[in-house]
């Protein structure tokens, strides 16, 4: 058996993906192999990085591949520069036609950070890349479900639910009954929309995540990032008397101790925000990056019998991802009800 | 290590901080808000019709007790009534039989004591009847035996003799 390695044991999420494949096809959850993937790559250069496959398919990009030849949609780059002020254009502009990467109007692209080509400074980088244009979806898609189930409590007054709604109406009562309401005593009612949201753009960006050619949306640090700082603000800021003098006075404890404390209090207020993020991120990716290994195996031992062997391992995979889809969606509206819960909770004893 | 998984982009922040914040405030508006108030105003309903028969259950166990109640007291109180009546009956009867009897008594002894009445008048009758009939006898017998003065004299001496002695 044949074992062309090219190895890069140094990045952390290569380290256990030590197998190389000749052809590999871009959509994340493509189950079948695609041989005749090296559009952008010379017929003679065989060996193929799985690695750096994989990784470049969790990551954000300028671009959306979504299958060879005229299946890559080019979104919008819209950078702003003190030099240059504004600027809006396609990132077609950054490929030539052999889809090499060239330098376009003093901008250049070098590893998906666009940079002003005379001075290589970096540019605030606001463009549509291919995560905003799944959070957009995502977006589109929360506000159709919600205001269509929306529309039908209104429309369904005093009637059963019926169709979406009574689909949609379990979930939005399990979170608020067994998340949020056992966490949060005091004035849950106030939290419930930022916690249903949470709970719904996280699982619908999972499962969105999910689909072949889509964007890794909640796999990326800095959507779980965005949606942790909205947890830590709202929790500090409704933080009551009883959260700030545990933290900065700890009651009870002798005062050498609470010396010691202090510090451990304060870094736990952000460590709170930051094991939100790394969690939800985590989850997401390495689901996404198992899966993308399975599919490397193929184009790794060029066989058949291996392609249909880990296509029945992928679809369980791909089942324990869709489990995986709920529950880190829980898990993230569970531990910020939690946090939410802890600040603002009444205390009766001390 | 710089790797581009852990670095969080600039542009998707501000993208993501935007569209969560206007993603609560729209579905705060359009689906939160009427979802949730119906979802409330739903339990509240059903909680209220369980209460609603849970107390109609109450009434109805209430009302039936208030009947059993009712008819449980009709059944003592005609118990009563009949217990009333055949007592008042049978007093009632025994008074009347002791009235016949003391009456039955009062008549034989007014009849006994007639009788002792007419008895006596009869005896009294007889005993006048027999005096009469001594007399006239004894008139008869004296009429006869005074047919001459003699005699005459002599009963008229033995009686003033008998004046005398007196």
């Amino acid at each position: 058996m044949k074992k062309p390695f090219v190895t890069a044991k140094n990045a952390i999420f290569t380290a256990f993906l030590f197998i190389f494949a000749i052809t590999f096809r871009a959509a994340i959850a493509q189950e079948e192999p695609e041989p005749e993937f090296n559009t952008h790559q010379t017929v003679a250069e065989k060996e193929f990085n799985a690695g750096e496959v994989i990784i470049h398919h969790v990551l954000d990009d300028h671009i959306w591949h979504l299958w060879d030849g005229h299946g890559t949609l080019f979104l919008p780059i819209i950078v702003y520069s003190s030099e240059k002020g504004l600027d809006v254009f396609s990132s077609h502009h950054f490929y030539d036609e052999h889809h090499t990467i060239v330098e376009y109007n003093g901008y250049k692209l070098e590893h998906n950070h666009i940079l002003l080509a005379e001075s290589n400074k970096a540019v605030l980088d606001l463009s549509i890349t291919k995560n905003v244009a799944m959070l957009f979806i995502n977006a589109t898609i929360l506000i159709l479900v919600f205001s269509a189930v929306g529309r039908a409590y209104k429309r369904n007054t005093g009637k059963a639910p019926k169709g979406l709604q009574s689909f949609i109406e379990p979930i939005i009562v399990f979170v608020r009954d067994e998340v949020v309401k056992p966490n949060i005593s005091h004035h849950h009612e106030k939290f419930l929309p930022y916690l249903l949201t949470l709970f719904f753009f996280i699982l619908f960006g999972n499962l969105l995540g999910l689909l072949p050619g889509a964007g890794n949306l909640t796999g990326n640090i800095a959507v779980t990032l965005v949606l942790a700082v909205f947890t830590f603000l709202i929790t500090n800021f409704n933080g009551n008397k009883a959260y700030w003098s545990h933290i900065l006075w700890t009651p009870g404890v002798p005062l050498p101790l609470r010396l010691v404390i202090l510090p451990v209090e304060i870094l736990g207020i952000f460590t709170k925000p930051i094991s939100l993020t790394i969690r939800l991120f985590v989850a997401i990716t390495a689901g996404h990056i198992v899966l993308l290994t399975l599919i490397s195996l193929t184009f790794i031992f060029q066989s058949a019998a291996v392609g249909f062997g880990t296509s029945i391992v992928i679809v369980f995979i791909n089942l324990i991802e869709l489990l995986v889809a709920g529950i880190q969606a829980y898990v993230f509206t569970l531990f910020t009800a939690l946090y939410i819960g802890m600040a603002t909770e009444q205390h009766d004893h001390h | 290590m710089d790797s581009p998984l852990l670095t969080p982009g600039t542009g998707l922040i501000v993208w993501q901080a935007i569209i969560f914040i206007l993603l609560v405030i729209f579905l705060g508006k359009f689906a939160w808000k009427p979802i949730l108030s119906s979802l409330n105003e739903r339990e509240t309903s059903i909680q209220q019709a369980l209460d609603q028969a849970e107390k109609a259950k109450l009434e109805m166990a209430s009302l039936k007790a208030d009947n059993e109640k009712l008819l449980r007291e009709a059944r003592d109180e005609r118990d009563k009534i009949l217990r009333d009546a055949r007592e008042a009956a049978s007093r009632f009867s025994e008074q009347a039989q002791a009235e016949a009897r003391k009456s039955a008594d009062r008549i034989l002894e007014e009849a006994k004591a007639a009788i002792q009445i007419e008895k006596q008048a009869a005896l009294r009758d007889v005993r006048e009847q027999v005096a009469t009939f001594s007399l006239q006898v004894a008139e008869k017998l004296m009429k006869k035996n005074l047919a001459d003065d003699k005699s005459q004299k002599e009963l008229i001496n033995s009686y003033i003799s008998d004046l005398k002695l007196n």
